[in-house]
């Protein structure tokens, strides 16, 4: 075994094909991609070459400094959001309802398997101020608080999406965490709880720390995902009121294919490129160095 | 994970992948020739979208009656998109050179300018002259057509629409307002409405365009004619005090509730339902919404008590309200190589036949000429048909003359505008800054 997987040549016959494939669809696309940032134009007109002039646009262009700012934003208090609720349920599932967690695990899984447009139009209805008055301003009222036009104004409508976003995915962050949970001896637990920590402590002391890699993995994975959030928002609010709800994502394929201006848009979808790296690499090192000394 | 081969193998190898991946490209990329390059076309395939049905059932009616000759040598074969990926399909087709015969041409005029500029469209102008039946579009419609298309013909009026305001006749009545004939008047009469608990205005925030149309309406009636083509010259901005003045009474408009709750998600059909079902008083729209004031099934309130006016006057403004905003609907073509002898009998047929047949079946006003008589459903319409056919001057509507990018900035942030979450000069510098973008 060890002699064929030393031979070049059979690494070579192994790798190819998938290296081939991975290329074709992966690598090519990207430096494609790369190429057109330095074009202005569209299929209709054909391309032409401005240099660096969609570079120099992208630092000076409001839009881009909104956009990059929502997708940051998002990104984090959804991150926090979708990990900790998450991570609540899970132990909700380990420490209070043990081996009774299975219809309340998928319950709270369910929303996962929705359609993501389905869900939108859902959220849209509940919060909606007309032409009905939708369930959440009903009991506003009800209340003897006026209704609130939800999605009038980017900051309600951010947070409706935010809701609707964690709603949508901690049933799945709960599961992840439940396995990193479950993997936690029982005779660690039981000493502990001889040792007298029990409750928060022993959360605190004990099970925070041996599934942290579980919750690490977790937090990399909701990240990257909702840099790149699309379909929720283009669901919900197709970026507005204005462009008060709009990513890098949607500004990039507005950009592209509602402005026709490709160019720009695999400008913008560079940016949203590093902004991921640099992200992931963060995150990553960070992780690393905790797992050192946890 | 280094592989352990020497340097020069390993660039062989990529070399070798690189090579063969753009190899693998460059045949899809040129694969793409479709049914563009074929020289004859072998059907009369219409690209249009799902929310316009009109011009649909109107072709299909004819392949079997008045056209049914160019049906049989070229079968009519529609295909529908909806509204808001049309662009991005036309985009696509234009690029892999496999546009349809006839296609709705874009959602804005820049696009249909841009298909042109790039040889994608027919000169129908001379291909109609040609055929002899250029003298059956309505001479308002093609003066229309010249002013969106810079001076060309570059699609037939399907449609061809003046817009006003439709109200509501017995709501009217029962406040005892008469038919504004200035803004003053008209925001006096809405505010009397708004005591009584009735809401003056509908309109689709979600849409965006029915709002930003009494923006660029109300600047037509206080700057002229020639307010918006100023603006795309470079000569004026919107950010001029005049041009935000148009925006900040229309916010007023809106900061007083006189839109009713929550316009951003109000969609068209919803804006449409008030108005017809009596909740709101009146309804900035085009002559296309008479098809629905007739239908008996939509319209609760009667067509008799539907009325149209003109967007009043601006007190010591340089317009006139016999200046009607006009367009031609959707802007629908015929692909320029695709354009045979086939393709022109069935342009001839259309220039002869769609006016009547539209405006028989459907209650579609087109700029095409009415050939055979048709008794009109109701006084409305009729009003609207002899407004269209006396109106000497028309103006166009805000987003026009705008590119794409604009259109788009002005429409979606024009909810914002009367909800109050975005400031008149605010809104202007937006759609400027848009503009100045291109």
């Amino acid at each position: 075994m060890h002699r064929v997987l030393g031979d070049r040549r059979a690494i070579a016959i192994l790798l190819g094909p998938a290296l081939l494939v991975y290329s074709l669809i992966m690598l090519v696309p990207i430096v494609w991609s790369l190429g057109y940032s330095f074009t202005k134009g569209n299929t209709i007109d054909g391309f032409t070459g401005n240099g660096v002039a969609n570079f120099s646009r992208l630092f000076d262009d409001p839009a881009v400094h909104d956009a990059l700012w929502f997708t940051l934003k998002y990104a984090a208090i959804v991150t926090v959001g979708q990990v900790i609720a998450g991570y609540l349920l899970a132990l909700l599932y380990v420490f209070f309802l043990k081996k009774s967690s299975a219809l309340i695990r998928t319950l709270a899984f369910f929303p996962v398997v929705l359609p993501t447009v389905a869900v939108g139009l859902l959220f849209q209805k509940f919060f909606q101020v007309a032409p009905q008055t939708g369930p959440v301003n009903s009991l506003l009222n009800a209340v003897g608080i006026e209704s609130i036009d939800f999605f009038g104004s980017a900051g309600s409508a951010f947070w409706v999406l935010i809701v609707m976003d964690i709603w949508r995915s901690m049933g799945f962050y709960a599961v992840l965490l439940f396995a990193g949970l479950v993997d936690i001896p029982d005779e660690v637990l039981e000493s502990a709880r001889l040792d007298g920590a029990s409750g928060l402590r022993l959360i605190r002391h004990i099970v925070l720390p041996l599934s942290l890699p579980v919750l690490m993995s977790s937090l990399i994975f909701s990240i990257n995902g909702t840099l790149k959030v699309f379909d929720s928002v283009v669901a919900l609010t197709n970026g507005g009121p204005g462009n008060g709800t709009t990513p890098l994502t949607l500004y990039m394929f507005q950009t592209s294919f509602t402005y026709s201006d490709y160019g720009y848009g695999s400008t913008i979808a560079l940016l949203l490129t590093v902004v991921c790296l640099l992200v992931s690499l963060v995150v990553y090192r960070v992780s690393q160095r905790d797992l050192t000394e946890g | 994970m280094s592989l352990r081969m020497p340097r020069v193998r390993r660039a062989r190898l990529s070399l070798f992948t690189a090579g063969t991946a753009s190899l693998a490209l460059l045949t899809t990329a040129c694969g793409g020739g479709g049914a563009g390059s074929s020289a004859a076309p072998k059907e009369f395939s219409y690209l249009s979208v799902t929310e316009n049905t009109t011009v649909k059932t109107a072709l299909t009616t004819m392949s079997e009656g008045a056209c049914k000759s160019a049906n049989d040598a070229l079968p009519l074969k529609v295909e529908t998109v909806p509204q808001a990926s049309l662009d991005q399909k036309l985009q696509l087709l234009a690029g892999q050179d496999a546009l349809p015969v006839q296609f709705a041409a874009g959602n804005a005029p820049a696009l249909t300018q841009q298909l042109a500029k790039s040889g994608k469209v027919a000169d129908l102008e001379k291909e109609l002259k040609s055929l002899g039946v250029l003298d059956q579009l309505e001479p308002a419609a093609v003066s229309t057509i010249k002013a969106l298309y810079g001076g060309k013909v570059e699609v037939l009026p399907y449609e061809y629409n003046i817009e006003g305001i439709f109200y509501n006749k017995k709501l009217f009545q029962e406040n005892g307002i008469a038919v504004p004939g200035t803004w003053d008047e008209l925001v006096a009469g809405a505010a009397k409405l708004a005591a009584e608990d009735i809401q003056p205005f509908s309109a689709s925030g979600q849409q965006g365009w029915p709002i930003t149309r009494l923006v660029s309406t109300y600047l037509y009636r206080s700057l002229g004619p020639d307010a918006l083509q100023k603006v795309a010259d470079g000569k004026a901005k919107l950010t001029d005090p005049e041009y935000v003045k148009a925006a900040e009474e229309v916010a007023a408009l809106g900061e007083k509730g006189y839109f009713g709750k929550g316009v951003g998600s109000i969609d068209y059909d919803t804006a449409m339902n008030q108005f017809l079902n009596g909740k709101a008083a009146m309804f900035y729209m085009g002559s296309w919404a008479l098809a629905n004031v007739s239908d008996a099934k939509q319209n609760k309130v009667g067509a008799q008590n539907v009325g149209f006016m003109p967007f009043p006057a601006v007190a010591g403004g340089k317009g006139s309200i016999d200046q009607y905003p006009s367009n031609v609907g959707l802007g629908i073509t015929l692909g320029a190589k695709s354009f045979d002898k086939k393709t022109g009998a069935w342009a001839s047929c259309i220039a002869e036949n769609y006016g009547s047949t539209a405006l028989k079946d459907h209650g579609s006003i087109s700029g095409f000429k009415v050939n055979t008589e048709v008794k009109d459903a109701n006084e409305v319409t009729t009003q609207v048909r002899d407004t269209i056919s006396t109106s000497k001057q028309n103006v166009l509507w805000f987003e026009a003359l705008f590119s794409t990018k604009a259109t788009t900035v002005s429409q979606t942030n024009a909810a914002g505008l009367v909800a109050g979450s975005m400031k008149p000069e605010q809104f202007m510098q937006t759609v400027q800054d848009a503009l100045a973008a291109q």
